[in-house]
């Protein structure tokens, strides 16, 4: 099983952003994996484990400093590593999606590749599908259940409501992993350790044909969103808190 | 310029979120609007559809192909429509049926797409979306014909622009494919409103302690019509399943209103909420970080303020029935 899993780097999740400009921010900031692709790793490793053969390749399209989470990856159990260097950040989802497709179809042949749902610093939530449509595959995103047999792969997706759909595809397919999909594994010393020498490739995104400028999503400003201030504490004993609340919902704020 | 709308139903009623959409697209009358729908009966919502300025009710239909059964193939029925419509732009609500369609729609045209949105400006071909999980705003250019955009749902109110609806009837050929067939609905969770697009939104954080406990927030949420979040310290101690998880990691919501009971503020929280139109905090500690970004507070123990919230609403209830 030739298996694909794209991973991004992105800000921590509990860093603050601070706007530099009207389309750059403070990147001197600790960045981490996107929270989603640690399941699309997890997913892909347990597949080859229960397959029993085959190899886990991890692509990301980023600046130098993406190699980190390729080495996270890698330590995880990930067999090797293709970073696509690109020299901006808020790559556009369309030329991010192109650079996948080169760099992996050149590389091989996907039976299987994993995303995550949805990168939490661009939120584009569409990289899964245009792969999917570049490699003529069937995608299913937000997957929280993966079962594969006999060649064929039944997952289920949360619609909302408590509702569930059960549904069936072929391979060669792509899978848009998120939370309750599997806890991903943690990286021990020693696995990190023999990540260093694990194989990572290195391609320039223009080697691929891709022009990063030439996007058809265009970032025009990055600006703060207006700030909720501090609550307007309610005062007195818990049933004058309440009747004060339904009040201000009722007449101020015409919720209720 | 002609601007589609992708229209969701639920139990064979427009959903109320469509209705900002359309208010979205429709920009006071500026375009010719195409509401696109895959059934037969669009007479019961012409009425509505019409009042908030869709010109045509277009309905779907794809001989030869179990749609229902294949987003895959849904989305290339609805770019069929597309194609023969000539159509400028698609709309749609950023639910989890929408994002998964618009980005169906948008690779397969290779089309520029913004989902999750927050403003529209369909003449302009501009989009105001979060970034960073909502820790900054951004305003992008979608270059080319057709864009797609997915709005959140409730960031729009609803305001109606009376026209004619014509019906139109579309039949697409399109070529089946077995290669991703949905093969049933499971029921994984018993929570009856769909959180993503609910209007009120009440949940609890770790200090709820039990599964059972969160009846206290159902009691209540059912005065409220409102729907059940937790937070991620509540899913991960196994008082809630992971569909109910609010934040980085668990669903984006944006109801009218959202009160957090014993959720102590984490960013990755308010990365899934803070675009709640009200937020109401009940929290013990008067220093706890929630209260430094919602609209209202109460200090206090939550099991004893949501089971009184639910007294006064239930009393306030019965007062208005018999005035
Ligand atoms: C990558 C990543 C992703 C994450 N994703 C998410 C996510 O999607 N969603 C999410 O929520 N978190 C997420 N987190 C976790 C987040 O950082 C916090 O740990 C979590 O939100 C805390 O949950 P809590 O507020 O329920 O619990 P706590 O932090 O334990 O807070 C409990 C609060 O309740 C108050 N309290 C105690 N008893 C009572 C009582 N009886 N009545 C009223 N108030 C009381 C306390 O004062 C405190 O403020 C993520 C973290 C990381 C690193
Ligand atoms: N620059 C990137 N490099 C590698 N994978 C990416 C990149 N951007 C997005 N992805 C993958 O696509 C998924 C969805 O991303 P997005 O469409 O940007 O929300 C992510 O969870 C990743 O798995």
């Amino acid at each position: 099983m030739q298996i694909y899993v794209c991973i991004k780097q992105v800000p921590d999740t509990a860093a603050s952003i601070t706007l530099r400009g009207p389309r750059e921010f403070d990147e001197a900031l600790k960045f981490v994996m996107n929270p989603f692709d640690e399941f699309a790793v997890e997913q892909a490793l347990r597949v080859k484990e229960q397959t029993g053969a085959g190899e886990v390749v991890v692509v990301t399209v980023g600046r130098e400093s993406a190699e980190s989470v390729v080495r996270t990856a890698l330590a995880m159990g990930a067999d090797r590593g293709i970073l696509v260097t690109a020299d901006i950040r808020l790559l556009d989802s369309l030329a991010t999606g192109r650079a996948l497709y080169r760099a992996i179809a050149q590389d091989g042949s996907p039976d299987l590749i994993f995303t995550g749902k949805q990168s939490v610093d661009s939120e584009g939530m569409q990289i899964p599908y245009r792969l999917a449509a570049a490699f003529d595959m069937p995608i299913v995103n937000e997957v929280v259940s993966f079962l594969l047999a006999n060649k064929t792969v039944s997952v289920e997706r949360e619609i909302g409501s408590g509702m569930r759909e059960v549904i069936d595809l072929a391979l060669p397919c792509i899978i848009g992993a998120t939370k309750g999909l599997n806890e991903p594994r943690y990286t021990r010393l020693p696995e990190i350790m023999k990540a260093r020498s694990k194989e990572l490739k290195k391609i320039d995104i223009n080697q691929l044909g891709v022009a990063p400028a030439a996007g058809r999503l265009e970032l025009m400003e990055l600006f703060p969103e207006p700030e909720r201030g501090r609550a307007m504490m309610l005062q007195g004993s818990v049933p004058e808190m309440i009747l004060e609340l339904t009040r201000l919902l009722t007449n101020k704020e015409q919720i209720l | 310029m002609k601007v589609g709308i992708l229209v969701e139903t639920a139990s064979k009623q427009i959903k109320k979120t469509n209705l900002g959409v359309i208010t979205a697209a429709c920009q006071e009358g500026a375009h010719v609007l195409y509401a696109l729908m895959f059934t037969g009966a669009a007479e019961n919502h012409q009425e509505i559809l019409q009042s908030h300025g869709v010109n045509n009710i277009v309905t779907i239909s794809a001989a030869g192909a179990d749609v229902d059964r294949s987003p895959e193939l849904k989305a290339r029925a609805l770019i069929g429509a597309m194609k023969a419509l000539d159509l400028d732009a698609l709309l749609g609500i950023s639910s989890s049926l929408g994002r998964d369609l618009l980005a169906r729609i948008a690779a397969e045209l290779d089309a520029p797409l913004a989902l999750d949105c927050v403003g529209v400006d369909v003449a302009a071909g501009t989009v105001v979306k979060s970034q960073f999980s909502g820790k900054t705003l951004a305003r992008f250019k979608l270059l080319g014909t057709p864009f797609i955009c997915g709005l959140r749902p409730n960031v729009i109110p609803p305001i109606p622009y009376p026209v004619i609806a014509a019906i139109v009837p579309f039949q697409v050929a399109i070529e089946g494919s077995r290669r991703l067939q949905v093969r049933s609905l499971k029921k994984a969770a018993a929570d009856e409103i769909d959180l993503t697009e609910a209007e009120i939104i009440i949940s609890a954080g770790r200090p709820i302690g039990s599964a059972e406990n969160f009846k206290i927030l159902k009691d209540c949420a059912k005065e409220l019509g409102a729907a059940v979040g937790a937070s991620r310290a509540a899913v991960d101690s196994g008082f809630a399943p992971h569909a109910m998880q609010i934040g980085q990691t668990g669903k984006t919501v944006s109801p009218k209103l959202y009160i957090a009971c014993g959720i102590s503020g984490s960013v990755q929280h308010f990365a899934g909420m803070k675009g709640s139109k009200v937020i109401v905090a009940i929290n013990t500690d008067p220093e706890a970080p929630i209260f430094s970004k919602s609209n209202y507070g109460i200090q206090g123990d939550l099991f004893a303020v949501v089971p009184a919230l639910t007294e006064a609403l239930k009393k306030q209830r019965s007062s208005e029935s018999y005035p």
